[in-house]
């Protein structure tokens, strides 16, 4: 009863019996090839996991208590399995949030999942106009999103989420984005673009503007109350106010990947080998992975801070994001490539681009270029947003460290 | 829950329980909750307010559930507040006839 918040937050640094975020990508299978993938996806890998052996991961998160997995691919619902593997899930008390680009929900399935207290969509949106989204996530994609979201409203679905990675062709948006969510009774999810998968190759083209950035913190921080970040944009609070969160890397502590194959990796963002602990086919499964991989084990430790430990922003920061550093060549105990003071750009244009990690696996489209993002013009942002109090959203993360976090909740 | 239940705490005369839709999962330094039909997620920060927590449902009230998990009566008043936090989200509810 005594704890002070920094004591709890230093207990997740140690890690928890299970992971709160647990992402699992079900397949590398897309009908779409969007230009920042962060899993490369494209074609179904051969060796991904059968239904039984997701069936048995699913009785293995049951007995940890994992309570709810965010389900993510490629395209999840184009698994033949799919809409088994939710019902198996949700019978055996691990609820279910899945991100979609919406091809399989139909009148239909939405009436069905609205049905449930257990299941929660997000459908994917990277442009709140047809012209910014498609150039990202291909043609006729935001017609798809969008079709999606009005069957879901239809059916009476609330509160379902609309995720959108931000962009450099996007920050100017963040209105409009709320808009359509407001339009459809969802809820609005922002999330940082990460130079992982092929997010490495349209990185230097899509990720925001250090003006943008700011334009970005003070917008959340007038909008705290209402809108998701997954915890994903923790790099910002150098600017000074923390946003809603745990505010630090939750990599291996509270968040983990199991990937289509089964391997399990520190988090959604660093599919490497640098960051594999293991896989579910191990002898000891999944459990073991996460309890006792020596991966998982260095990253529950004590980290060091390097260079970054001397900044006044570091205890805020904590240095950034581990994924967005190793994936564009700067050392893990540096700054972020986004770092708010200036240090990650230094850095990168000191060290130039030589030769960066490359994500281990790529299941891209063949024969099919991914498409460039074409120039579009980046609209007013939003009016010098006052800053309101914030509230924390207090709902739990997906893909990354705890979003809703409220240290000082219940004693 | 008025401002003055969290700050006061709930009755601690009253039977609770733990909410049916709730999942309590213990953790080294407490435990974690996480409610479905919210989606949110609680924390106890301590082992002794996990076991108050836990025998809620068994206890006829919540001060013989502090009680039984060894909470002096010094500490009661902090209890009684965690446990308005708790109600507040929905964590846990009043039991019986009500």
């Amino acid at each position: 009863m005594t704890a002070q918040p920094g004591s709890l937050v230093q207990e997740f640094k140690f890690g928890l019996a299970a992971p709160i975020c647990l992402t699992w990508e079900l397949t590398y299978a897309c009908n779409l090839s969007c230009v920042h993938c962060l899993s490369s996806s494209g074609r179904r890998d051969p060796r991904e996991l059968s239904t039984d052996e997701c069936k048995r991961v699913i009785d293995e998160l049951e007995r940890m208590q994992v309570f709810y997995v965010n389900i993510g691919g490629g395209e999840p619902t184009v698994r033949p399995d799919f809409w088994e593997l939710v019902d198996y899930a949700t019978a055996h008390h691990v609820g279910v949030k899945f991100s979609t680009n919406g091809v399989k929900i139909t009148p239909d399935v939405a009436a069905r999942l609205a049905g449930s207290d257990y299941i929660d969509v997000q459908i994917s949106l990277d442009g709140a106009t047809a012209e910014v989204n498609d150039a990202v996530r291909g043609p006729g994609s935001y017609a798809t999103a969008l079709r999606a979201m009005r069957h879901l409203a239809d059916a009476g679905f609330r509160g379902f989420k609309i995720s959108v990675v931000m962009t450099r062709q996007n920050v100017g948006q963040l209105d409009a984005f709320k808009e359509i969510a407001d339009r459809f009774g969802a809820q609005l999810r922002i999330t940082r673009l990460r130079p992982s998968g092929r997010g490495a190759d349209v990185w230097d083209e899509l990720h925001p503007t250090a003006g943008q950035q700011r334009q970005l913190y003070d917008w959340l921080l007038a909008h705290g109350e209402s809108v998701l970040t997954g915890d994903s944009f923790f790099h910002l609070a150098g600017y000074g106010e923390g946003l809603p969160g745990l505010n630090m890397c939750g990599a291996g502590r509270v968040v983990c990947l199991i990937d289509p194959v089964g391997d399990v990796y520190a988090c959604p963002f660093a599919i490497h080998d640098a960051f594999l602990a293991g896989s579910v086919r191990d002898r000891g499964g999944f459990a073991e992975v996460w309890q006792s991989s020596e991966l998982f084990g260095r990253l529950r430790g004590e980290q060091s801070g390097g260079a970054c430990t001397s900044c006044s922003a570091f205890d805020a920061c904590q240095g950034g994001c581990m994924a967005a550093k190793f994936f564009t060549g700067l050392p893990l105990d540096g700054p972020d490539p986004e770092c708010v003071r200036g240090h990650g750009e230094r850095a990168l244009a000191t060290a130039g681009y030589g030769p960066v990690p490359r994500p281990s696996g790529d299941h891209s489209h063949r024969g099919r270029p991914h498409g460039r993002p074409v120039p579009v013009t980046i609209g007013m942002g939003p009016p010098g947003a006052e800053l309101v109090q914030r509230g924390v959203p207090d709902r739990a993360c997906d893909q990354s460290p705890l979003a809703g976090f409220r240290p000082s909740a219940a004693g | 829950m008025s401002t003055n239940t969290l700050t006061q705490g709930i009755d601690l005369d009253a039977a609770w329980q733990l909410h049916p839709q709730v999942s309590v999962r213990p953790e080294r330094f407490g435990a974690l909750l996480y409610h479905f039909g919210t989606r949110r997620l609680s924390f106890l920060k301590t082992p002794a307010l996990l076991a108050v927590v836990n025998s809620l449902a068994s206890q006829p009230s919540a001060r013989a559930a502090c009680a039984a998990a060894g909470v002096t009566g010094a500490e009661l008043p902090a209890y009684a507040r965690a446990l308005a936090t708790l109600e507040a989200s929905q964590m846990i509810c009043s039991r019986g006839p009500a």
